[in-house]
């Protein structure tokens, strides 16, 4: 008797034990705990955290490791569970002005008060492979006091000077938007434009970003800022009348200085692009405020030309989740569509052999 | 190509139009009226403001102040910066034509030439296949087109074909109006003379109501009843064709009649 | 761990399937209308079921009797992980026969055996909007819809009939609802569009990650694009089904070795074993019982 070779409830479970004898790996090396995956691997905790957009350390070590170090599927895990948590409400704008800075960049200023702070970086190390990396001890680094002088934001201190275009001019009394609320409605408002990029896809936006700068809806920028380093977050409680901590986030924000021209109606000015993810994420915030940058030709009257400078094409297309599992579906059956296609094109070859036997005959 | 069309009711009244681009003046103060099967020239040098009152006209743009009635098929008088959307869009694909400079932005550059034609049809509701077909066929065979490229893209048409399939496209379901910007534009001489001829012949035979930017003076003289001369985004001189290619008034035109018109 | 999952009824919290539920009702109130709604990341990869998978979850009770099929077959990889996962988060009674279902959420075909009053039949959409490969911009399909401009969409029908003398579209072929709506019927072969016209039971369509939930209301006509002269047909298979002989059915090619050996199956499984269970027998049967 035939019987059709389809999948059932006993493949995927041997598939999933499999999987997970896979993730577990050799069992004579010790497995690894989530403190170590916090601690020693902790920009792929932030972009799980950032690009998951839920901020908790653990649940995205959990997330990495149970993809087994797969970025997208961990981020995907974060998303999945964020979505079923309760929504108290919303806390109040974070202060990046009066962040805790652990790193502090301009390329627009040589000294600026607040001083450049290098921090953690990447940044002039030689890429050179290091064996003493894995298992060696580390010296502790050298530390100091925090300087009570304040580092104002760059973009600040250039709008005191009218140089700078305001930062946004939206209704104060406006709520402001929530994408994983409120399904997008083409074209948006500049508020779920940078939620979505926030979470949008790391290697999707550092292209777009670098495509605006070889020509493709170039906007000049210059990095006005970097900043790296802890805020509080606040949330207001209608009871008690005013707002209570509920802790600190680690944030990176980044602010890029664009030229603009001028019009009618407003001088020559700088314009901005912002960029703000969880954690240290630079590269991300670099290339998120570019996009953010690219995205507002509109409201500036440039023309759009340029994929990055597409609203509906950028934001449709960065959410990594979404496209990952578009793709991916393409594996799941399609036999009976495909049935469909055959069946046409069968008759469609019959009757083209038809006509040439036809004409051949004649 | 002088004729009396005062006996009858216009189809188009031109009240006071202006348009301002922030502080710069794209036209101002047009009036005029247009009867059926009338064909206007508006004629004038780049930056004139010919192309902003065409597209204001046709409600492409929406003008600073003025008003532009278009009397409907049911009689009924409208003025077309009031309508709705729907209304708009209805009005542009059966009573209207629009024939760009460039076929590319009237036509569908992927599709064949025979559903270029149809989908006006199938817009306004048609729904048999060997109709819309048999319609695409003939319009095809009026512009000059053989009836064997009717399943080809007009990516695969040379420019005075493409021309000529835009023509049909737009003349298929018997608009009223037609708007035409350059419609011989980018073409060589001899494709043009072709294409005028043909237009001529079109509009004559359909009675059609024509408005065509030009800035070329044999174009107004062998397509149009009466035209209007633009200069620096106002109208200057306006009469019967003839009367202004032959005996123009302003110092302008006279300009450029006797340094371009050799017609 | 600083907090151990606890999930809700049926997954989504109950915030969640309220606004899902303000969306299905607006859609049936519009049959064939593409209603926006607020889409959540599921358990599952977007184009995986999601859409279906929410609307499943904003609907379900404990009584209900959920059926997942894909394909038309139960035991297809991906309608078990579906099954098993309302099985497991709303621990509702699961059925593989259409007629005991008071659900059935579905990817690519529709049963064959007509669906009753009462009944539910919940579709996973990968792309909801009729017009998107006519139209990439959703701003302006948006307003195609709105002004009821759907010329375009027999524009592709006819190119289609000029190159290839038929309708080339085998599969999520376009129909219009209620005389207003043009609607994407999901996947399903064009053998299925006729079993929306008027049917009995409550269709219900979910695209998570185009964030768009639409319906067909019972007894709404549903109406599949032609032309006058090129009617709308379904396929026709030449032989019946290999196991249990139906005809008029939907069928799956099974290659039975790689020199074009093949047979034809019912592509419903529910259909085929009640067929066989009540004594229908197709040739592969008959050959099997001569043996």
């Amino acid at each position: 008797m035939y019987v059709a070779v389809k999948g059932g409830e006993a493949a995927i479970a041997n598939a999933h034990a499999l999987l997970a004898d896979r993730r577990r790996g050799d069992r004579s090396v010790p497995a690894l705990r989530l403190d170590q995956i916090v601690e020693q691997l902790g920009l792929a905790v932030d972009r799980a955290m950032g690009e998951g957009s839920l901020y908790d350390k653990e649940l995205a070590a959990l997330a990495l490791l149970q993809a087994r170090g797969d970025l997208i599927e961990a981020i995907f895990l974060v998303r999945a569970y964020r979505t079923t948590l309760p929504r108290f409400g919303y806390s109040n704008p974070i202060d990046t002005g009066s962040m805790l800075i652990e790193r502090r960049i301009s390329a627009t200023f040589k000294d600026l008060p607040g001083g450049q702070l290098l921090g953690p970086t990447f940044d002039y190390t030689h890429r050179l492979l290091d064996p003493a990396i894995a298992g060696g001890e580390v010296p502790a680094p050298i530390t100091r006091e925090a300087d009570v002088e304040q580092a104002p934001r760059v973009t600040d201190m250039l709008g005191r000077q009218g140089l700078m275009e305001p930062d946004g001019d939206t209704d104060p009394d406006r709520e402001v938007g929530d994408l994983t609320r409120e399904p997008l409605d083409f074209p948006l408002d500049r508020d779920l434009r940078l939620q979505a990029l926030a979470r949008g896809d790391e290697g999707f936006l550092l292209a777009l970003g670098y495509s605006t700068q070889r020509g493709y809806g170039r906007s000049h920028p210059f990095v006005g800022e970097i900043r790296i380093g802890e805020v509080e977050v606040e949330f207001d409680v209608p009871e008690l009348g005013f707002a209570v901590s509920l802790g600190r986030v680690r944030v990176t924000e980044c602010q890029m200085v664009n030229q603009f021209k001028g019009s009618a109606k407003v001088p020559p000015q700088f314009t901005r692009g912002y960029g703000l993810v969880f954690g240290q994420a630079e590269r991300k915030a670099m290339a998120m405020s570019l996009v953010d940058r690219a995205l507002r030709a509109r409201e500036f009257g440039e023309d759009v030309v340029a994929p990055a400078q597409d609203e509906e094409f950028v934001i449709s297309h960065s959410d990594n989740v979404q496209a990952t599992g578009f793709v991916e579906h393409l594996k799941l059956p399609h036999y009976v569509d495909f049935q469909a296609e055959l069946d046409l094109i069968r008759r469609m070859r019959a009757e083209h052999d038809a006509a040439d036997m036809k004409e051949a005959a004649e | 190509m002088s004729q009396d069309f005062s006996h009858q009711e216009p189809l188009l009244r031109v009240e006071g139009l202006t348009k301002y681009y922030g502080s710069r003046l794209g036209c101002a103060h047009v009036d005029f009226d247009l009867w059926p099967g009338e064909v206007l020239a508006i004629v004038g040098e780049s930056g004139s403001g010919k192309t902003t009152l065409l597209n204001s006209l046709s409600a492409t743009l929406e003008p600073t102040s003025g008003k532009t009635m278009y009397r409907m098929r049911d009689g009924q008088w409208r003025n077309i910066y009031e309508l709705s959307e729907a209304e708009r869009r209805f009005l542009v694909r059966t009573d209207w034509g629009f024939v760009h400079q460039n076929p590319a932005d009237g036509l569908r550059m992927t599709v064949s030439a025979g559903a270029n034609v149809g989908e006006r049809l199938m817009a306004v509701g048609d729904r048999n296949y060997a109709h819309i077909r048999d319609t695409a066929l003939d319009w095809l065979g009026r512009v000059e087109i053989a009836a064997d490229r009717i399943d080809d893209q007009p990516r695969s048409f040379s420019g005075g074909m493409r021309q000529r399939l835009q023509i049909a496209r737009n003349l298929v379901t018997g608009p009223r109006l037609v708007f035409m910007d350059e419609p011989t534009g980018g073409l060589d001489v001899s494709v043009q003379a072709r294409l005028l001829d043909l237009l001529r012949g079109l509009v004559g035979e359909l009675g059609l109501a024509a408005i065509v930017v030009t800035h070329d003076l044999a174009v107004a003289r062998l397509l149009s009843h009466r035209m209007m001369v633009m200069k620096d985004g106002y109208v200057i001189e306006a009469g019967l064709t003839d009367r202004v290619l032959d005996d123009p008034r302003e110092p302008y035109t006279q300009l450029l009649v006797s340094s371009i018109l050799q017609v | 761990m600083t907090t151990t999952a606890q999930y809700n009824f049926a997954y989504l919290d109950e915030q969640t399937k309220r606004m899902i539920r303000r969306a299905i009702l607006k859609a049936i109130a519009i049959p064939g209308y593409q209603v926006p709604f607020s889409s959540r990341e599921m358990p599952m990869p977007y184009g995986w079921g999601t859409g279906g998978v929410q609307v499943t979850a904003s609907i379900i009770g404990p009584n209900d009797v959920l059926k997942v099929i894909d394909q038309g077959a139960d035991d297809t990889t991906n309608a078990v992980s579906i099954r098993a996962f309302f099985a497991k988060v709303a621990r509702v009674a699961t059925t593989t026969h259409t007629s005991d279902a008071t659900i059935i959420q579905t990817r690519h075909r529709i049963p064959e055996k007509p669906l009753g009053q009462g009944q539910i039949l919940v579709y996973q959409v990968p792309i909801p909007e009729p017009l998107r490969f006519l139209e990439p911009r959703e701003t302006e399909t948006r307003k195609m819809h709105a002004l009821e401009e759907y010329g375009l969409m027999h524009v592709k029908l006819y190119e289609d009939i000029a190159r290839h003398g038929r309708i080339a579209t085998t599969y999520a072929y376009p129909v219009k609802v209620e005389g207003r709506y043009v609607m994407d019927p999901s996947p399903t072969p064009k053998f299925d569009n006729p079993k929306m016209h008027m049917s009995a039971a409550l269709q219900l369509f979910g695209a998570g990650r185009e964030h768009r939930i639409y319906a067909v209301p019972p007894y709404t006509e549903v109406v599949s694009l032609d032309f006058e002269d090129h009617p709308f047909t379904i396929q026709h298979f030449e032989d019946p089904c290999a196991l249990c002989g139906a005809e008029q059915v939907y069928l799956d090619e099974v290659i039975l070795d790689d020199r074009g050996g093949h047979m034809y199956v019912c592509s419903d499984t529910d259909n085929c074993e009640e067929r066989r269970a009540a004594g229908h027998v197709g040739t592969l049967g008959m050959q099997e019982a001569a043996e």
